[in-house]
């Protein structure tokens, strides 16, 4: 059973560096701001949580395993908010995504000027 | 050796703020630096000093610094003369303190001196002295608390003189149309708005948990005010000066930093008229533990209370500050206008 | 020898950095920011004197029996608080220099200084 519970949450804790790593290579090979924060923020989160989960099978103290659980509850709260408010951020100051033509920009300023 | 990899990430972080012109990055560099070495710290046993570079360095400092870049503009311009003097010094000093090291005692070394004079008591005696097994806690606020005191009146002290700097009163009729301002602007951001009143009463429950825990694990008055006020910016930032404003009075929050002070050095008082020496807790009860215990309380409290009132005093002059600031360069837009 | 002396030769580094930044570089607050790196080289200097290799963190346990030296940690845990109190009295600073002289460049502001200096001493010769 020991065994058992140490094989798997070394594959949480693998699996969940491997998604961290992976956000990493992201951030350096997507194109553009959106994209990468993107890359960063699903696989943070998710990979995160492995994490937490992994170092939750091991530990047998239960207060340990508590304060874990409200670990992961904040990152769970905290960082898919934190990402769309980078979003939101980046695209009130008019940040474009890349790949929109300068045709588009232009329409986009148009309609917004017009709004205001 | 995962100190040795933090270490050089600092490095690198340092010379990334030397390079960049753009002084936001620089801030945000400085934000990464101050979580960088709170990690170091976590990996060199210091939690409780972790802990609050964690809370100050990446938190409120990184904060602090933007704020005062929206006032006085992001980009540095480029210096015309070669740097050779600076660099010529920098290199001589750094060669001869590098040639002082050589003599230092090995790192990690457990007979080094720092190790053999004063250390080993507070390790061996402090749990019959003063009966917590935090020895950080009991140190800061038993063996030195004198020490202590003179560290919470410095940041007092910063506080008031912050407060004497950048104070402005403001009529009535201004402080509602900036608040009406605010609110217009502040509506837009719906989800961070309720996911931090979500988050708000549990970050100021876990400071009052620093708080209180602090002789059992890594926490105290220090780190509890920290995060406590980070709370309280954090209402400021998404729900506007004013709103906080009406949450704790200015005048209200004066007082408590005051209180606080006033809190630490009564129990020394206490603790002079009890016959014994200042700070001696040990005649503040029967039971020399329990005098001990009962010090420590009231100190960290008023530790607690200071550092919290002193943060957001800060934050809030530098933010009604920017608001003022603001007020002012739109009233002059509409003239010119 | 070159890993037990690595830590103090990056406290140098840093300290150093920290230093060409304050004389350096012109900007009011890249100056406050190199100060902190400074403050900060100091704290990683003081912690890492106290590590005791095979320690743990100084909270007393029965099962525990060697720990790292508990006084630098007090002493650097209340020095990071008075260094953030410190730092913001001289950000108040810097905003009441850019208020008064609209810029925060350490050069543009020795020239307006220079320049009123002129006019008052043209002044006083007139007199």
């Amino acid at each position: 059973m020991e065994l058992l519970i140490t094989i798997v949450s070394g594959l949480f804790l693998l699996v969940g560096s491997f998604l961290c790593l992976s956000g990493g290579v992201g951030i350096i090979r997507f194109p553009d701001f959106y994209t990468r924060m993107h890359a960063v923020g699903v696989t943070d989160t998710l990979g995160s949580v492995m994490i937490l989960t992994g170092l939750m099978m091991q530990s047998s103290d239960l207060l340990v395993i508590a304060k874990l659980i409200m670990v992961l509850l904040l990152i769970l709260l905290v960082g898919p908010t934190t990402s769309h408010v980078l979003a939101k951020a980046a695209f009130h100051n008019g940040l474009q995504p890349k790949g929109l033509s300068t045709e588009n920009k232009h329409n986009n300023k148009e309609s917004s000027s017009s709004n205001t | 050796m995962i100190n040795i990899v933090l270490l050089s990430l600092l490095v690198v972080v340092a010379i990334g703020i030397i390079r960049m012109k753009d002084l936001f990055a620089v801030v945000m560099l400085t934000g990464i630096y101050g979580l960088l070495s709170a990690s170091f710290f976590v990996a060199m046993d210091a939690v409780d000093v972790a802990f609050t570079e964690a809370a100050v360095g990446a938190g409120i400092s990184t904060l602090l610094m933007l704020v005062v870049i929206t006032m006085t503009g992001r980009k540095e311009k480029a210096t015309r003369h070669k740097p050779f003097a600076a660099l010529f010094v920098v290199v001589i000093t750094g060669g001869l303190l590098v040639y002082g090291t050589l003599d230092m005692p090995l790192f990690g070394s457990a007979d080094a001196p720092i190790h053999n004079h004063v250390a080993p008591r507070y390790l061996n005696d402090s749990m019959q002295e003063i009966g917590i097994p935090n020895v950080v806690t009991s140190v800061l606020a038993s063996y030195r608390a004198f020490d202590t005191f003179g560290e919470v009146v410095v940041i007092f002290t910063a506080g008031i003189g912050v407060l004497a700097m950048l104070f402005a009163h403001r009529r009535r009729e201004e402080d509602e149309k900036l608040a009406a301002i605010n609110d217009s602007m502040h509506e837009k951001h719906l989800v961070i708005r309720i996911v931090t009143k979500m988050l708000i009463p549990f970050i100021l429950l876990f400071a009052l948990y620093v708080q209180f825990h602090g002789d059992y694990g890594p926490g105290g008055g220090f780190q509890a005010g920290v995060i406590f006020s980070s709370a309280i910016v954090l209402y400021a930032m998404l729900f506007g000066l004013s709103a906080a404003r009406r949450v704790v009075n200015q005048g209200f929050i004066q007082l408590m930093a005051a209180f606080g002070v006033l809190c630490y050095g009564c129990v020394g008082i206490a603790s002079l008229l009890n016959g014994g020496n200042f700070f001696d807790y040990n005649v503040l009860s029967n039971d020399p533990v329990a005098g001990q215990h009962l010090g420590i309380l009231l100190i960290e409290w008023g530790v607690g209370v200071t550092v919290a009132s002193i943060m957001i005093i800060i934050f809030f002059s530098f933010a009604g500050r920017r608001e003022i600031q603001q007020y002012v360069e739109q009233n002059k837009n509409k003239e010119s206008v | 020898m070159l890993i037990g002396l690595f830590n103090n030769w990056v406290v140098i580094v840093l300290m150093m950095s920290g230093l060409y930044i304050v004389i350096a570089q012109g900007n009011l607050i890249k100056k406050l920011v190199g100060l902190t790196i400074f403050q900060t080289s100091v704290f990683i200097f003081y912690i890492s004197m106290a590590k005791v290799s095979g320690g743990s963190a100084p909270i007393l346990d029965q099962e525990i029996s060697v720990y790292s030296n508990p006084l630098p940690h007090v002493l650097i845990l209340t020095a990071i608080v008075v260094g953030i109190a410190t730092t913001a009295l001289g950000l108040s600073l810097v905003v009441r220099i850019k208020e008064s002289y609209g810029t925060i460049e350490e050069e543009e502001i020795q020239q307006q200084d220079n320049l009123q200096n002129q006019k008052e001493n043209k002044v006083e010769v007139k007199e």
